[in-house]
């Protein structure tokens, strides 16, 4: 692979963070991050649409008017997301369950739109994909990160293994609303003082 | 009637849909710096919601569940507010430009306004009629607009205190929303007795 | 974006706009039309096996019927919440019998339960199906402590009532509104029991 494929996949991950950097996309991010399965599965749904409408967005950018793109983006990718609900629905109920309503408001997270806007709609398929792959898992980390955090803190357990026992006061708070946002706030400071720093 | 009122207390502060049930935090973080602004960005999602619940509402009932299409509800109802976002836009233009003027900025920003999206599912979801779908959506666009009316206030007193470093920017941002949030958990439990 | 790839895109002539929106919309509809067929019966089924998984854990052991297929509806009075019966047979003889029943007084409103009735009326099991309380207070309501109080317990004595409202049953810590709940609903399983065994 050559040099500006690898900087493409790897932006994502840590640069250009979507949440630590970016904060695209922040209602999924506080909204399901109650566990660590729940912000894994989250991030695998987001990284699939991305993948797929990346994908079509670059194959279709030069068919395209350029005062239609937005609506025929718009309609690409609430297609994908679609096709990720009935999926999920049929064969990951409880996890779908979980999820609620936030897998039909993938359409509106900023990041796919973002992605489609400054990356697909001005590069080819395989530059599109691997910027794809890289946002995409950018993302399921931060939020598999969270939603371990909240979880450890919230609920004593990680991914659903619970070593604090069922008598624990763990707490309670980082599982609530407002440990979303704490919780994130912190990761935030981490990411900046210790990540960030080092990868510049 | 008590009832209507109950929907309107339980939208705005107990499961308030910003701070609780995490809709619209892109604008709530992001357009929150002065009340000014804040207010106006209140006010064209309270417009734009009400009228967008209203119509895929409709649209829902008469159309999508009669012909067995419900799966298509998500693509449906992000076209209609999109359209409906432009020609708001292309109307006010015309016939109220000191309108146009306050709200036209934030306009193109509540298409992939989460809440909007967010509340014209849910309302079809929750087996409203149409009066309690409006009532509903009216009073979490109210909730929306209290609370980053509430942030804004807090972030502008923010710009003048000394911010720790690390805590400068987002994070200071964001503890600020987990402290108003815990404030509104207060509110948790009314209407259940 | 270089001059070369900029005049590649099409001009955003009416037609052209109108005919690449079709072309967008008609291969979208296509897709989502096809995932819908192939998911539709997982989608059912999956549904169907959530119900039953929930069926068989909360009646008594030894019935050869197929419990959800042999269903009960009735529609409570109001005209919109509904009540299902699920009666487990073996050869012609009446085992036991699920209830599916609900409650709107539980913290975040909604909540639905399905009970198994020995015949005399004493609760076998329950399971919560579908609730929004609050992760971790809330939530417990179906954890072994508080709801293995119920085995045994028949709705219609006096006691059946959490401690703080006079009777012997002991909420879950910090969630006396979500245990009082599950007690509303569950004794509205035992009234729509109660009917249907005096009907027969």
């Amino acid at each position: 692979m050559d040099k500006k494929s690898i900087q493409n996949l790897t932006r994502g991950l840590i640069k250009e963070n979507p949440t630590f950097v970016m904060l695209l996309g922040m209602c999924p991010t506080l909204g399901v991050t109650t566990s660590a399965i729940n912000g894994l599965g989250m991030g695998i749904a987001t990284l699939f649409v991305l993948i797929l409408s990346n994908i079509a967005i670059s194959t279709v950018k030069s068919f395209t008017p350029e005062k239609v793109r937005i609506p025929c983006y718009i309609v690409i990718i609430a297609t994908f997301v679609t096709v990720v609900e009935l999926v999920m629905s049929a064969y990951l109920p409880k996890l779908y369950a979980a999820l609620g309503i936030f897998i039909p408001l993938i359409v509106v997270n900023c990041i796919i739109l973002g992605r489609a806007e400054a990356f697909a709609s001005k590069n080819g398929i395989f530059q599109s994909f691997l910027d794809a792959v890289g946002m995409g898992l950018g993302f399921t980390l931060s939020l598999t990160t969270l939603g371990l955090v909240r979880e450890i803190l919230g609920a004593g357990s990680a991914f659903g293994w619970n070593f604090a026992g069922t008598e624990a006061n763990t707490m309670l708070l980082f599982i609530m609303p407002p440990g979303a946002f704490l919780a994130l706030a912190g990761l935030i400071i981490l990411f900046n003082k210790y990540i960030k720093r080092s990868s510049d | 009637m008590t009832s209507y009122l109950m929907i309107f207390i339980s939208a705005i502060f107990v499961n308030n849909i910003v701070l609780s049930q995490f809709l619209g935090i892109c604008p709530f973080l992001g357009v929150s710096k002065k009340i000014s602004t804040s207010a106006g960005m209140g006010g064209a999602v309270m417009f734009v919601m009400t009228l967008s619940t209203t119509v895929t509402y409709i649209l829902y009932k008469a159309v999508l569940v009669p012909n067995n299409l419900t799966f298509m509800t998500t693509i449906v109802f992000i076209l209609v507010i999109a359209s409906l976002v432009q020609m708001v836009e292309i109307i006010l233009k015309k016939l109220s430009p000191a309108l146009y003027g306050a709200l036209g900025i934030f306009l193109p920003l509540i298409t992939t306004n989460c809440a909007v999206l967010g509340i014209a599912i849910l309302s079809v979801q929750k087996d409203f009629n149409l009066l309690q779908a409006v009532c509903f959506t009216l009073a979490n666009a109210m909730g929306f607009t209290l609370a980053i009316i509430i942030f804004a206030g807090l972030r502008e007193r923010l710009a003048r205190t000394k911010v720790p470093p690390a805590l400068q920017g987002t994070p200071i941002a964001l503890i600020t929303a987990g402290l108003l949030a815990m404030a509104f958990m207060g509110f948790a439990g009314i209407g259940t007795h | 974006m270089s001059e070369a790839q900029k005049n590649k895109t099409v001009s955003s002539s009416l037609p052209a706009m109108i005919l690449s929106l079709t072309g967008v919309a008609v291969i979208s509809a296509a897709i989502l039309g096809g995932v819908y067929q192939l998911t539709k019966e997982p989608i059912q089924k999956a549904k169907n096996a959530m119900e039953l998984a929930a069926i068989k854990e909360v009646l008594p052991g030894d019935f050869d019927n197929d419990p959800y297929a042999d269903r009960i509806t009735r529609t409570q009075k109001d005209g919109r919440n509904v009540i299902e019966l699920y009666p487990a047979r073996r050869g012609k003889e009446v085992k036991g019998i699920a209830v599916k029943s609900y409650t709107n007084k539980a913290f975040g409103g909604h909540m639905e339960v399905i009970v198994g009735f020995y015949l005399d009326g004493t609760i076998n099991n329950f399971k919560i199906i579908e609730q929004k309380e609050t992760p971790g207070l809330g939530t417990k309501v179906n954890e072994e402590k508080f709801s293995g109080q119920f085995k045994g317990a028949n709705p219609a004595h006096e006691g059946f009532k959490v401690r703080q409202d006079g009777g012997e049953i002991d909420a879950v810590t910090a969630a006396t509104i979500s245990s009082r709940a599950v007690i509303d609903a569950i004794k509205r399983a035992h009234k729509a029991y109660r009917k249907f065994n005096a009907g027969k």
